[in-house]
């Protein structure tokens, strides 16, 4: 079956059936469970009202459940246990973490996901908060957050490609398409094959996330800027504050609130950074991270007991932020 | 803000000035993509594309008719005339007659080769060589011709790349398939979610709040944990690697966020209105579909371009849950990193490819920016 055809029939069969489901279950639970009416009318509506939350929940809740929440127990137990040939498991204990740990590439990944860490939520943050405040100032100012915004559509993937034809190198002597070794030659410098000098081509990558989060700061920022109330600036500027005052002094700690959140997205968006590494070096020249260590582990080395306690270390660095926003989560709600 | 006191004009340049420089950082590594997908692979490997712009120079050696052919009489002497570009026209923007100093004379200008010879080219590539019998004979004179070509740019890369079939080059097929994983894992989701949303937003029921709580931790768990369960998971239950799985897999990674921006912001919707038409004996399914879900049309527009870029922008999942090893389901961000594989010097294929992959979530981008905004400062604002 042509797999366009099959899209179609998916789409219909899926909210078909999600719709035909909430339907049914909705009119089964009202007419023929608790019909509303009888003797026990009162009694049968609030019983209704009781199952009906479960009624709407239980689809997402399969699925949450199914797709997210039971993949962390069962990545957990895999990366205690080793896989056997030819089927089974037997229990391996911290081995698959000691046998990780022990590996030099995993050392560097776990290294350069820490660089990336520092550097990517900082700068991006920092750009995003300059463009904010930039831009909010201008007249064109929607077109320019309109362009800053714009990678943030671009597939990493797609990012990959277009930097790398930035960093492009030819030898000394012949042309440069290159725009970095254009400039560096124009300056008098010898070309160099960015993406191979190890350490540093750390950051060359890093400048691709940069250049796609900062939109995202940028928007972001540019609306808590928005919110601040007028009277503060002003009040500034009656006492005399120049505008560096005014900005780092009274705008950025009433936003301080709301640069956390940025950081913090952006740091879960490093955390899990994976296609621009597999894309433009593929860990090669020491620029592994850890989710691409993962996949070569998973599905180029098949070790999946390795990979999957590569896979925990990823979570383990993000619960510190999960467990925050449900703090922060729940102090909303009350 | 801008005419009270305490800002100076000169700040004010300032801004103009480095917000030029942000976009033009921001814009120029796009641009070059853009650029290169439309020049020739000998353009792109023979300049930079910001060249490309611009009229360039270049110098081609051209050589006279033949002597013993052409030469005809004159006075005491030989002469041999033509036009160096032949048929094919130009304009000479200087030219030399060794290779040492190959700018050496303008148009029009005439060059003394020693001895009583001379060589005159005018601006149209005519010329004219004058000598002794001695001199005007072998064959025809070298003369090197600076020319300028205008911009030039083809369309032939994306013809090659969207309709040739080419088994490596071809993206048609991928990009079929990208659309045919996008649609259906875009709409599934936001379905199952809107109903889950107005549980947690409008129903009291016990649990709700652990509900909640649990949605806001699952929103970063990372899918890397869910890559092998799920693939066992599928092999065990017959899905195995296919459109299926790919689609189920986008559904469950998708509704955290669905749920969360939902509910958040059927939250915000007035209570009078849901209380009224519950008075009005109006059932939940009523409520929900008739007033909550027309009303909740800016969140499920956000969500759906979030959903939409995700999936049509995502390789990880693609390549674990969709690419089997027949290649025939192959996405184009996989496309593509087979390219930069293969074919890492032709970055005429790459660019097109890329740019194709690209043009589809700029263009959704642009026309609902509105929403997308809306929806990150719901997402991540509160």
């Amino acid at each position: 079956m042509h797999p366009a055809l099959q899209g179609v029939i998916t789409i219909i069969v899926g909210v078909g059936g999600c719709v035909a489901y909430f339907y049914f279950s909705n009119l089964f639970l009202d007419k023929v469970l608790y019909p509303a009416r009888g003797p026990n009318a009162g009694r049968n509506i609030n019983r209704a009202n009781l199952i009906r939350p479960w009624l709407f929940l239980a689809p997402a809740v399969l699925a949450l459940g199914l797709y997210l929440a039971y993949p962390v127990v069962e990545t957990l137990r895999l990366s205690l246990t080793n896989r056997l040939p030819g089927g089974g498991y037997e229990w391996a204990g911290l081995e698959n973490y000691s046998q990780m740990v022990a590996d030099p590439k995993f050392g560097e990944a776990l290294f350069n996901n820490m660089l990336w860490l520092f550097v990517v939520p900082a700068l991006s943050t920092a750009f995003g908060l300059l463009a904010a405040q930039l831009t909010d100032r201008i007249k064109w100012g929607a077109v320019a957050k309109s362009i800053i915004f714009m990678p943030m559509a671009i597939s990493f993937v797609g990012a990959a490609v277009i930097w790398k034809l930035v960093y492009d190198y030819r030898a000394a002597g012949e042309e440069q398409i290159g725009v970095l070794n254009a400039i560096v030659v124009s300056l008098g410098g010898e070309p160099t094959a960015w993406l191979t000098v190890p350490f540093w081509n750390n950051f060359f990558l890093m400048a691709v996330l940069i250049w796609i989060q900062t939109g995202f700061a940028m928007v972001i920022l540019s609306a808590a800027l928005r919110g601040i109330p007028e009277e503060t600036v002003e009040a500034a500027i009656v006492d005399g504050a120049n505008p560096f005052q005014i900005f780092f002094k009274i705008k950025v700690p009433q936003i301080m609130g709301t640069i956390v959140v940025v950081w913090t997205t952006i740091t879960i968006v490093v955390l899990k950074i994976f296609d621009i590494v597999f894309a433009m070096t593929n860990g090669q020249w020491e620029t592994q991270v850890l989710a691409n260590y993962m996949y070569d582990k998973l599905f180029r080395a098949n070790d999946w007991g390795v990979g999957s306690a590569s896979a925990m270390v990823i979570m383990l660095l993000v619960t510190p932020i999960l467990v925050w926003n449900v703090y922060n989560a729940r102090k909303e709600m009350r | 803000m801008d005419n009270i006191a305490g800002t100076k004009s000169g700040l004010s340049w300032a801004v103009q000035i480095s917000t030029i420089l942000l976009v033009l950082l921001w814009l120029f590594p796009t641009v070059g993509l853009l650029v290169s997908s439309f020049r020739t692979a000998d353009q792109i490997s023979a300049t930079g594309w910001w060249k490309a712009l611009f009229p360039t120079e270049q110098v081609v050696q051209y050589r006279t008719d033949d002597p013993d052919d052409a030469r005809v009489a004159d006075g005491s002497g030989f002469v041999v005339s033509g036009n160096l570009f032949g048929e094919e026209g130009g304009s000479v923007k200087a030219f030399g007659v060794t290779s040492r100093d190959v700018g050496a004379f303008g148009p029009g200008d005439t060059a003394d080769m020693g001895e009583g010879e001379s060589m005159t080219v005018e601006e149209d590539g005519s010329y004219t060589w004058r000598g002794n019998d001695d001199q005007i004979s072998g064959r025809g004179q070298r003369v090197f011709v600076t020319t300028t070509t205008p911009p030039e740019f083809t369309t032939a890369n994306y013809e090659r790349v969207l309709f040739s079939g080419d088994r490596t080059d071809s993206m048609a097929k991928a990009f079929f398939n990208t659309l045919t994983v996008t649609i259906p894992a875009t709409i599934i989701p936001i379905l199952i979610a809107a109903f889950a949303a107005y549980a947690l937003a409008w129903m009291d029921f016990p649990g709700r709040a652990l509900l909640i709580a649990a949605i806001v931790a699952l929103l970063v768990v990372p899918l890397q944990l869910a890559l092998i369960p799920l693939l066992k998971l599928h092999n065990e239950v017959g899905i195995g690697k296919g459109y299926l799985g790919v689609w189920l897999a986008h559904t469950g990674f998708g509704l955290p966020l669905a749920i969360y921006l939902l509910r958040n912001y059927m939250v915000g919707l007035p209570r009078d209105i849901i209380e009224n038409a519950k008075v009005d004996g109006a059932t939940d399914f009523q409520i929900f579909t008739k007033i909550v879900l027309p009303l909740s049309f800016p969140a499920l527009a956000s969500f759906a371009i979030f959903q939409f870029l995700w999936t049509w922008n995502d390789l990880l999942v693609a390549l674990v849950f969709l690419i089997d090893s027949s290649g025939d389901t192959t996405v184009m961000t996989r496309q593509i990193v087979e390219l930069l594989g293969t074919r890492g010097g032709n970055w005429e294929i790459l660019a097109t490819a890329a740019f194709v992959s690209i043009a589809v979530p700029l263009c959704v981008f642009f026309a609902m920016q509105r929403f997308l905004v809306r929806g990150l400062l719901a997402g991540s604002v509160k």
